[in-house]
């Protein structure tokens, strides 16, 4: 019986293979079909336009609107999407929620709601003048924690399934799941517009829907896990290039 | 008013065939699709599309609930003259959108 | 125990036959293969409609069935005498058969028309094209569709 601790460390070494290595990242993008690429690329067809032009709407208009104070957002928001999530004031917060931040603080307005249309709208457009750009998070003394907490929940296995996001993503990436490949979970291009939605939606909707996919009870949308999660995955991602708006199966 | 994002080229020469890409706002909502509870959501979809050149109708489409949300048509059209294309679109509940652009055929 | 079994046997058979009225129609596959048949005779007027001519592209692993990029091609000079008048798509497995229909003319200059489908099971994409001299082509792909992986369950 000596076969069972060699088998037995040979599954968990298998299950927890660990991190992919940069050089061998893809985004999401590199498993689509053709044609689904094409949507995303011809962005005067892309169906994420809308979103753009109620977020371009959104920024320009209104008392206190966002370009009295950030003026043009192709310059004054260029790279900042590259940043996010990121401590402000001593807090972990992502676009989303730095977004209703200001809107709060500075333009005196109620935060507009979670996947709301203008939330994802504005978070769409900002985002879209760092398309291109690569992710620039680094670990740092401020957010070392959050990523460390961030990584522990995309390892850990979770809800009924007992599936860790590790397992599927980093382990198993590029085989077939239901006929579907499995891909690296970058969060290259939120928000982004998935045909399974028939809607743009953000990295929050995206990381619920694979929670209720293995049967766990899915964070809410702003909560501090969930944002840990969301900075994880950023980083995990980073010097890879920015597609935001992106278009996803 | 009910949005829509045409690309066309803003001038051609005379006898180009140009092709001209069309987007409209629309859920496209098929009317096979059931509530959490069981009730058909009705169907809510564009139904025609046409194009008109100075007044004359170049193109026409008829939509049905197969086609995607957010409708993309591309078409072509050959450049004859300068003037205005008109983009026309209805639909259910009393849909309308409709769009212009001027062409410098040369 | 026999009893409580032929009870139980009972009862499925007829839940079974309850949900088969309802969802599972065995006969659903040839009846939707009707709709279609109908629908090509409706816009053909039982005209023949012979392979060739259009070219109808579609990818045939299909990344979701609710946007499917689709073009439709065909090979003709669009003059006044020699053009497509007409093209029309329709899928095999969907509810009902009409994707879209357009109207073309000699003005098009180029017989060639995209969009994007709702294809909701793997099965049949058919291009047909009426040309002016009353003849009709036809181009049939075929194409497979999966579910998403992980989906919502109504839950936003």
């Amino acid at each position: 019986m000596r076969l069972a601790p060699l088998l037995l460390a040979a599954v968990c070494a298998a299950v927890y293979a660990g991190e992919i290595p940069l050089a061998e990242r893809r985004s999401g993008y590199e498993f689509m079909g053709p044609q689904t690429r094409a949507m995303q690329d011809d962005e005067a067809t892309s169906p994420a336009l809308f979103w753009l032009m109620d977020g371009e709407t959104l920024w320009n208009g209104g008392r206190a609107s966002c370009a009295s104070c950030h003026g043009d957002a192709r310059e004054s928001m260029k790279g900042v999407a590259t940043r996010y999530p990121r401590v402000v004031g001593g807090k972990l917060v992502n676009l989303e929620q730095r977004i209703n931040a200001c809107r709060v603080e500075r333009q005196k307005a109620v935060p507009y709601p979670y996947e709301s249309k203008e939330l994802l709208a504005l978070t769409a457009y900002v985002g879209r003048q760092s398309r291109g750009l690569p992710i620039a998070l680094e670990a740092d003394a401020a957010t070392q924690r959050y990523i460390d907490a961030g990584r522990e929940r995309f390892e850990r296995p979770q809800g009924q399934l007992n599936l860790a996001c590790a397992q599927c993503h980093d382990d198993n990436w590029g085989k077939s799941l239901a006929g579907t490949p499995v891909p690296q979970a970058h969060p290259t291009g939120y928000p982004l517009y998935r045909l399974e939605w028939q809607s743009l939606g953000s990295l929050e909707r995206r990381l619920r829907n694979c929670m209720i996919g293995v049967r766990a009870e899915p964070y809410a949308y702003g909560a501090p896990e969930m944002v840990e999660l969301e900075l994880y995955l950023m980083w995990r991602a980073r010097g890879m290039k920015l597609e935001t708006p992106a278009v996803r199966p | 008013m009910a949005r829509v994002a045409v690309t066309v080229p803003a001038s051609a020469k005379r006898g180009e065939v140009i092709e001209i890409k069309t987007l409209a706002e629309h859920a496209m909502e098929n009317g096979f699709r059931r509530t959490q509870t069981g009730e058909l959501i009705p169907r809510d979809i564009i139904t025609q599309f046409s194009c008109s050149y100075n007044g004359v109708e170049v193109f026409r489409a008829e939509l049905h609930p197969a086609v995607a949300a957010n409708p993309l048509i591309t078409f072509t059209t050959v450049a004859t003259e300068s003037g205005t294309l008109e983009f026309k679109w209805t639909g259910d509940n009393g849909y309308v959108a409709t769009h212009s652009a001027k062409i410098a055929v040369a | 125990m026999t009893s409580r079994r032929r009870f139980i046997a009972l009862a499925a058979g007829a839940f079974a036959a309850g949900k088969a009225r309802a969802q599972l129609d065995p006969n659903i596959a040839a009846k939707r293969r009707a709709a279609l048949d109908a629908a090509l005779r409706k816009v053909t007027g039982g005209a023949p409609v012979r392979p060739g001519k259009v070219k109808l592209e579609v990818p045939p692993l299909v990344d979701n069935g609710n946007a499917v990029p689709v073009t439709v091609t065909v090979d003709s000079p669009m003059t006044q005498a020699e053009h497509v008048k007409a093209i029309h798509l329709f899928t095999e497995k969907n509810p009902q058969p009409y994707v879209l229909s357009a109207q073309l003319g000699p003005r098009a200059g180029r017989a060639r028309l995209a969009t994007r489908a709702r294809i909701a099971d793997s099965g049949k994409v058919i291009a047909i094209a009426e040309l002016a001299d009353g003849s009709y082509w036809s181009h049939e792909v075929s194409v497979i569709v999966t579910l998403s992986a992980c989906l919502e369950d109504g839950l936003i």
